[in-house]
């Protein structure tokens, strides 16, 4: 019985969404391999290899895998799955777009987006956070994505695991990378930020969502959040979006302004542990899960926050 | 280019979904039905690729019970020629659901296959990723942008730092993220007229596709209640409970 788990990096810094995943995987019980696939991804693997709970780390490095690309990531993962009973990746847009890929040249189902395990049972949230599923398989090996939200990242020991390098799997050329347009990360990450602020249809612009968030945001060293509405209005760019279809996150602190509350919004915020909402409308769906409500306006309240700080 | 569209039939995301008492499932009867918006989203994109000359002809597929056909019927009110239902009573997983698709693929020999990111009822996102890897085809999954080229196709998708473009070689599978286009609503007179239009059935033995589930779901249950808490008087108010009371601050 051994476990692997495919590591999230962006080229340069493995993400926390990789220890997070670790600490899903070490409830499987058997020993955890991690693997590091990218080019040039060196510091990478070093860095996973002083993860708790990593008994082996694989590197792939190789150009195919340079934008995780999934048609040649998923034949890498195929090539080694023969050694593993349980292949394990976190529900990031990478993980999400690879792991389907894997499962179906297994002939295996999937398990999607898991927030618990107990021995080899299952929980997973559906109808936007609504129901929640305890499943088994009767698969031969599990193919599993892991909510990050929901797992405390493990911690670095102080011993390494050995790293050992694996061949390449052989590209079979369907896709190609042509760029990447991402934000210049110079706030907190979404989905493991301790704090964040979040902005609705309310602000009304991209300007006023500059004006009134980002600044509060900063102030708190939080990230910067958004609805729906937000985000197709332009408001905010796409990956700020939080919800069954956006991130999930489950910081200490969530901000709310300006934001109604519709389900697939709550989805990805109900395991935050304080909810702050504010909304000029006391009936706003929003109140009814949030800790501490504040009914007024946001282009008020929201200066009146930040400078109070 | 023949376009391959899948929809689903689905609880209407408006609906408040309820967990039955026993813990056997969520509450379905009478609730209300659609599309799934994600599907819609598809069938727009589709429909579009149609009215620019790109596509020749849309195809609507629809794993499901009999009533899938009100969903195959709105898909060809928005634009498809014609439709498929794959019918079944049966829950089915994305692994069969994808298996089935295979077949239809196989007989219809389309260019491009294009299913929505996500069934807003499982939350799986899975079915159009096992679709491509069971044809050995490239995947533009959570696309919000799809152009058409020679022989390829040049899709922008949303990834978690921001967007990333790949070229994908045809035929090709394509999943449609929230803001691909906004889907329109079918006008009167196209409802009437895709009442004439054929929708196909046949069933998973057709197919010769074992359907039978992997998971077992052994309970279904609500999620663990927020307690919804206290209205404040003031910004001070808040700040105070936050520090002392949260001790979040
Ligand atoms: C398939 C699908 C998936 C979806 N996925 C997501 C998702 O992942 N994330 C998501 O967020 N949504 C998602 N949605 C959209 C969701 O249903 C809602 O439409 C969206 O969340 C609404 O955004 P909002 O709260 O900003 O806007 P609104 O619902 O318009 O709410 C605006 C709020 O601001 C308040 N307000 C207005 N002016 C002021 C003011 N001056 N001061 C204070 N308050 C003010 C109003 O009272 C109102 O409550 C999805 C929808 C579908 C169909
Ligand atoms: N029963 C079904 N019939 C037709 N299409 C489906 C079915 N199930 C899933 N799909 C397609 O696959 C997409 C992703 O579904 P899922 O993998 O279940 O989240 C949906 O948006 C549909 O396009």
């Amino acid at each position: 019985m051994t476990t692997l788990l495919l590591a999230e990096h962006d080229g340069k810094l493995l993400s926390e969404q990789t220890a997070r995943t670790l600490a899903a995987a070490a409830k499987l019980g058997a020993p955890v391999h991690v693997l590091v696939a990218g080019a040039g991804v060196a510091s990478i693997a070093e860095a996973a290899s002083r993860l708790d709970g990593v008994a082996k780390v694989l590197v792939a490095d190789d150009a195919a895998y340079a934008h995780q690309l999934a048609e040649p990531l998923s034949a890498l993962l195929v090539s080694l799955a023969p050694n593993y009973d349980a292949l394990l990746a976190p529900s990031t847009a990478n993980g999400k777009s690879v792991m389907p890929r894997v499962a179906a040249l297994l002939d295996v189902m999937q398990i999607s987006d898991v927030i618990a395990i107990d021995g080899t049972t299952f929980q997973r949230p559906t109808y936007a956070g609504n129901a929640i599923e305890t499943v088994t398989s009767s698969d031969p090996k599990l193919v599993v994505t892991v909510r990050g939200s929901a797992f405390k990242p493990v911690g670095e020991g102080a011993a390494s695991a050995p790293v050992e390098a694996v061949a390449a799997a052989g590209d079979p050329v369907l896709s190609r990378f042509i760029k990447e347009e991402l934000d210049a990360a110079e706030r907190p990450e979404l989905t493991s930020a301790r704090i964040v602020v979040s902005g609705g249809r309310a602000l009304g612009s991209k300007e006023k969502f500059e004006e009134l968030i980002l600044p509060l945001a900063d102030k708190l060293g939080a990230a910067v959040g958004a609805s729906r509405a937000a985000v197709d209005a332009g408001y905010a760019p796409n990956d700020w979006q939080v919800g069954q279809t956006g991130k999930m996150v489950a910081p200490d602190l969530y901000i709310a302004a300006g934001i109604s509350g519709a389900i697939q919004h709550v989805a990805g915020i109900s395991d935050s542990r304080v909810i702050v909402a504010i909304n000029k409308d006391e009936e706003a769906p929003i109140f009814q899960l949030a800790d501490y409500g504040l009914v007024g306006d946001i282009f008020t309240i929201l200066p009146e926050l930040k400078d109070k700080l | 280019m023949k376009v391959l569209v899948a929809v689903k039939r689905v609880v209407d995301y408006n609906v408040a979904v309820r967990v039955k008492q026993d813990g056997t499932g969520v509450e379905l009867d009478n609730v209300k039905m659609s599309m799934n918006p994600f599907d819609e989203i598809a069938v727009e994109e589709a429909v579009r690729l149609k009215e620019a000359g790109k596509a020749s002809e849309i195809v609507a597929v629809s794993v499901g019970p009999q009533k899938a056909t009100e969903t195959l019927r709105t898909a060809l009110a928005m634009g498809a020629d014609r439709a498929i239902l794959v019918k079944t009573d049966a829950k089915v997983e994305p692994l069969a659901v994808a298996k089935l698709l295979k077949t239809v693929v196989a007989e219809e020999a389309p260019d491009l296959v294009i299913l929505g990111k996500q069934a807003i009822d499982d939350d799986s996102n899975q079915t159009g990723q096992m679709l491509a890897a069971l044809l050995g085809w490239s995947q533009g999954v959570f696309a919000s942008k799809v152009e058409t080229g020679e022989g390829m196709l040049t899709v922008t998708r949303e990834v978690d730092g921001g967007l990333q473009t790949v070229e994908l070689k045809l035929p090709a599978i394509v999943t449609a993220d929230l803001r691909l286009n906004e889907p329109r609503y079918a006008s009167l007179p196209n409802i009437m007229k895709a009442k004439k239009k054929p929708i196909a059935e046949k069933t998973p033995e057709d197919c010769g596709v074992d359907i039978a589930p992997r998971l077992t779901v052994l309970k279904t249950e609500a999620p663990k209640k927020r307690g919804g808490g206290v209205k404040l008087a003031s910004v001070d108010e808040l700040i105070e409970k936050l520090k002392t009371e949260a001790g979040v601050l």
